[in-house]
Order: structure tokens, then C-alpha cells, then sequence
């Protein structure tokens, strides 16, 4: 760990956003350490999507004040996987990005994914899941320093997001960049995040380590102890428990290519 | 002509007796006309053709009012022969394509111009919209007067009809370009020249190649009338002449030769698309 270690990746300080179609900000601080996994938990219009933009930067037509550091490097994953339908899957891969060798780490990105041998395909050729590799593989494919993600398994089947979660946390655990993954799915916040943070109309509703134990009955009664809570904290009625069996087991196979 | 055979036979689905009740209740009917014979579609022409022909042959339709399919064929080898139609055939393409050339990349800069940058579209795309009103074809009085008669006056008409389908659909097509696609151009910081190179410029592709098919019907359209106004050349002032004359033969050829310029020119067009559009996962191909 270097000195800059102990800089924030992100820092924000009284974010505030006004006039937006998706929920408005009042007041946001935050700061997230380089290569933490930031879950970032609300209700439909608490404000999330309206922070990511922010942080994204694409938020242009949104009225406010605030200060925002951001690191250099930034990648985006929307909830669609957003891949130019005329441009073939390695080609979306790299787009916009110039130099030499740049195929290659496009292909490797693309194998990263479990998308080796599958360059030459149209976005159309791919199922939603393999969409949503690609851009995986587009956001890692620029070793960026933040990778902010909006709800990017929202649109995907059960199935195909226990896969993705795997895979995500394996990447990012591989790449190390700092995470901040919009969700309103309580489950996919505490497997995959060292901390959760939760918004309610445009302030910083709550801020939680996920501090799990390595394994055993204390790991599965702190996680239970974390979806209690979180589910009051959101105001919703508890689901059942099984989720995360699967999806832990599906970790701990460390297999995301299924 | 295997085609029209095949056409004409009769679906082996109905040559066999169907089970009325093969799971003791009726069979669902089809209500999709079924898949399509390969030249199908030649059925109609070649049903036309044979009336004409056989009113040709056995005399009831005169000669002079419309000859027969072959004098046709006839009447193009005797003015090949000649070199007239060759002659004024290079003339009239030379024009076409002339004014398509400009058309479109007239149509194409403004419409780009309208497109991505709001003071563009102020301008130019009001002034296009209040133009749309006036046909093309009502401007040729002011054209002469203003360009005389020459090739200038005759290539600026078609690439006026030219310009209005390119730039109508070019610039529709810019507006619909996906904001979640500029978005993203935006999060992997795509400089301006690549953003129109690998946003805007595809995904307008479509839009311009409509445009473009349009624009080529227009341009023969504006060709024939132009030619028959007040030409001393081309595939219309041949024709014109030959009215003079009452040589149906040769007009009937002048006729032919345009259907064919029209159909191989959209047909071009449409290779282009088939070419550039391989992306796009289409019905019907």
C-alpha cells in the first residue's frame, strides 16, 4: 500500500442536485477508499441513480452545487449492457481506445469475462448475460480506478445474475479498482460489498461495514442480521433467505463462466 | 421460367387428404400465407406480359397505340445500331448522377450541420421545412429563369429533388440517435471526431440510406421532366422527338430504358444497404 492509499478515491462533499427526472440530492458526503466495494442501497427515487451520474459526470442537464474528487481512470455500467449494435463485440470492447497492443487486452478482457472466441460476434448474436460481459469486459479493459455500476444485473434472470455476481466480485477482487454498485437488491449489496450505504430521499441514510466472518454458523447469522436490518432501514417486508446459499456457494466455485 | 412452374404447382400440402380430427378435434387452420417461392414475385410482370403479347399477336391491340414487347427489343438493337441510344443513354445517366452526386452531398452537409449544432438546425431545418411545401417540379419556371436552359438549369432541378429525401431522413436519423449511446460515448471519453465516427455516423447510416433510395427515384423523375421540357439530347429529348413523329417503337424503348435505370438503381442502393448494414438482424432476408 502506498502513500496514496490513504487518499480517497472518491471524495464527495455536499452533493446536491435539484430539478432531475430520477430523484433529487440533498446533501450528499461520501468518500470511498481506493479498491473498496461500495454498495449503494434506496428505494426507486431515493437519489441513486442521480449520485452515480453525478460521479459518472453525465448528468449534464441536473442543476446543483457540491464538490466531487474523482480519480482519473472511470468506467461505467449501465443497467443495459449498452454496446453499439454495429460494432462487433471486441470492437465494442475497445472502443475509443487507441495504441498499441490494444486488441490483445481487449481479447484478454474479453476471456476474462468468458467470452474468449466470441470477438468477431454482433451484440445482437449474444444473450443479455453475455451482453452485460462485454461490458464488464469494456469497463475493466481500462484498469479504471473507479467502476461505478447501475444496477447492471437488473435486467438479467436469476440465474444469470448468481453467475455475474461471481464474476464481478472476482474481477474486481483481480482488478482492484473502487466500486460503487447501485442496487436495490439487499442480498447482491451484502454479498458482494465491503460496505453498504444506504440513501433515502437524497441524504445518506445509513453506513454499514460489511463485516462478515470467514465462514460457519457467525457468517450466516450476520448476514442474517444485516438483511434484518437493512430491510427495516428500506421499509420492506423480509424475503426468504435461501438467495444466498446459491450465490455463496456459486462464489466460493469462483465460477462465473456457466 | 422453372420459377413460374414452381409458382403455379399446386402446394403438395393440399394434394394429400389431411386427418380431419387427428387429436379428435379440428385442425387448427393456417392463417400466415406461407413461405414465398424464390421469384415469385415475377408471377404479376410475366402475367402482363403475356396479355400484352398475346393482344399484340392476334391484332386487337394497333401498333401504333402501343407495339408489341418485341418491337421493343427490335427497335433498341436498330438505335444501338445507330449509336442513339447508347449516345443519349450517356448523356441523361451523366446528368443523373451528377445531380444525385450533389444532391446528396448537399443533403448530407446540411443535414449534418442541422443535426449537431442547435444554430444549425434554427436555420437550416426551418428553411428546409418551409421549402418541403413547394414541389420540385413548380420550381423549373424559376430555374430557367434564373440558370437559362442549359445542363446547369437540368442538374440543379434534379439535385434539388435530390437533396429532400437525403436530408429529411439523414437528419431524422440524427435526431433519433440514442442518447444512452452519447452517454456512453461520454463515460469512455470518445473525442468528438470518434464519437461521430463510431456514433453518429452508423448509427445515421440507416436513416441516409433510405434517404439515398429515395433521392435516386427522384433524380429519374426530375430527369424525364427536365429532358422533356426543352432538351437537345438524352433519353427524353429522344423520346419527345420521337412523339413528334409518332414512332411509338422508339417511345416505348425510351420507356423501357428508364424502368431499367429505375430498378437497377435501387437496386444498387439496396446492395449498398445489404453491404453496410450487415449488423442489422432484419425480417425478411
Amino acid at each position: 500500500m502506498s502513500a496514496a492509499a490513504f487518499l480517497p478515491a472518491v471524495q464527495v462533499r455536499g452533493l446536491v442536485r435539484k430539478f432531475t427526472l430520477k430523484g433529487v440530492l440533498n446533501g450528499i458526503d461520501l468518500d470511498i477508499a481506493p479498491g473498496e466495494f461500495v454498495a449503494l442501497l434506496g428505494r426507486s427515487g431515493s437519489g441513486k441513480s442521480t449520485l452515480l451520474r453525478a460521479l459518472a459526470e453525465i448528468d449534464h442537464e441536473a442543476e446543483g452545487t457540491g464538490e466531487i474528487r474523482l480519480p482519473e481512470r472511470i468506467s461505467v455500467i449501465f443497467q443495459d449492457a449498452r454496446l453499439l449494435p454495429w460494432m462487433r463485440v471486441l470492437d465494442n470492447v475497445l472502443l475509443g481506445l487507441t495504441g498499441p497492443a490494444v486488441r490483445e487486452r481487449g481479447r484478454t478482457a474479453l476471456a476474462e469475462v468468458g467470452l474468449a472466441g466470441r470477438e468477431r460476434a454482433w451484440p445482437h448474436e449474444l444473450s443479455g448475460g453475455e451482453q452485460q460481459r462485454v461490458a464488464l469486459a469494456r469497463a475493466l479493459v481500462r484498469e479504471p480506478d473507479l467502476l461505478l455500476a447501475d444496477e447492471p444485473f437488473g435486467a438479467l434472470d436469476a440465474l444469470t445474475r448468481i453467475q455475474m455476481h461471481a464474476l464481478l466480485r472476482r474481477l474486481s477482487d483481480l482488478h482492484d479498482p473502487a466500486v460503487l454498485l447501485v442496487t436495490h437488491d439487499i442480498d447482491e449489496a451484502i454479498l458482494l460489498a465491503d460496505r453498504i450505504v444506504m440513501l433515502d430521499d437524497g441524504r445518506l441514510a445509513a453506513d454499514l461495514a460489511v463485516d462478515l466472518p470467514e465462514s460457519g454458523i457467525a457468517r450466516r447469522e450476520r448476514i442474517a442480521e444485516l438483511r434484518a436490518l437493512l430491510h427495516r432501514l428500506l421499509g420492506v417486508e423480509e424475503a426468504p433467505a435461501d438467495y444466498h446459499e446459491d450465490a455463496e456457494s456459486a462464489l466460493a466455485l469462483g465460477d462465473g463462466n456457466g | 421460367m422453372n420459377a413460374f412452374v414452381d409458382v403455379l404447382r399446386v402446394p403438395p400440402s393440399l394434394e394429400k387428404t389431411v386427418p380431419a380430427s387427428r387429436h379428435g378435434r379440428e385442425p387448427k387452420q393456417r392463417l400466415s400465407p406461407g413461405t414465398p417461392a424464390r421469384y415469385g414475385i415475377l408471377l404479376g410482370p410475366g402475367l402482363l406480359l403475356l396479355y400484352w403479347s398475346v393482344l399484340s399477336v392476334t391484332g386487337w391491340l394497333d401498333p401504333r397505340i402501343l407495339p408489341a414487347p418485341w418491337t421493343a427489343i427490335t427497335t433498341a438493337i436498330d438505335l444501338i445500331r445507330e449509336g442513339r441510344l447508347q449516345e443519349n443513354l450517356l448523356i441523361s445517366g451523366g446528368r443523373a448522377i451528377t445531380g444525385l452526386v450533389v444532391g446528396v452531398a448537399v443533403g448530407v452537409a446540411l443535414s449534418l450541420l442541422s443535426g449537431l449544432s442547435l444554430l444549425g438546425g434554427y436555420v437550416i431545418d426551418g428553411l428546409v421545412q418551409l421549402k418541403r411545401g413547394i414541389p420540385i417540379l413548380a420550381l423549373i419556371p424559376f430555374m430557367i429563369l434564373w440558370l437559362g436552359i442549359g445542363e446547369a438549369m437540368k442538374v440543379t432541378v434534379i439535385a434539388t429533388a435530390v437533396f429532400f429525401p437525403v436530408y429529411i431522413n439523414t437528419h431524422n436519423a440524427l435526431r433519433a440517435i440514442d442518447i444512452r449511446h452519447v452517454e456512453l460515448a461520454e463515460t469512455v471519453r470518445l473525442s468528438r471526431w470518434q464519437f461521430l465516427r463510431y456514433v453518429v455516423v452508423p448509427g445515421s447510416l440507416p436513416g441516409f440510406l433510405t434517404g439515398l433510395r429515395f433521392g435516386a427515384t427522384s433524380s429519374w423523375l426530375a430527369l424525364v421532366v427536365v429532358e422533356q421540357l426543352n432538351a437537345t439530347s438524352g433519353i427524353g429529348y429522344m423520346v419527345t422527338l420521337a412523339r413528334n413523329y409518332a414512332q411509338t417503337d422508339v417511345m416505348l424503348v425510351g420507356l423501357v430504358v428508364y424502368a431499367l435505370l429505375g430498378f437497377g438503381s435501387d437496386a444498387l442502393v439496396r446492395l449498398l444497404e445489404r453491404r453496410l448494414l450487415t449488423w442489422r438482424r432484419t425480417l425478411g432476408r
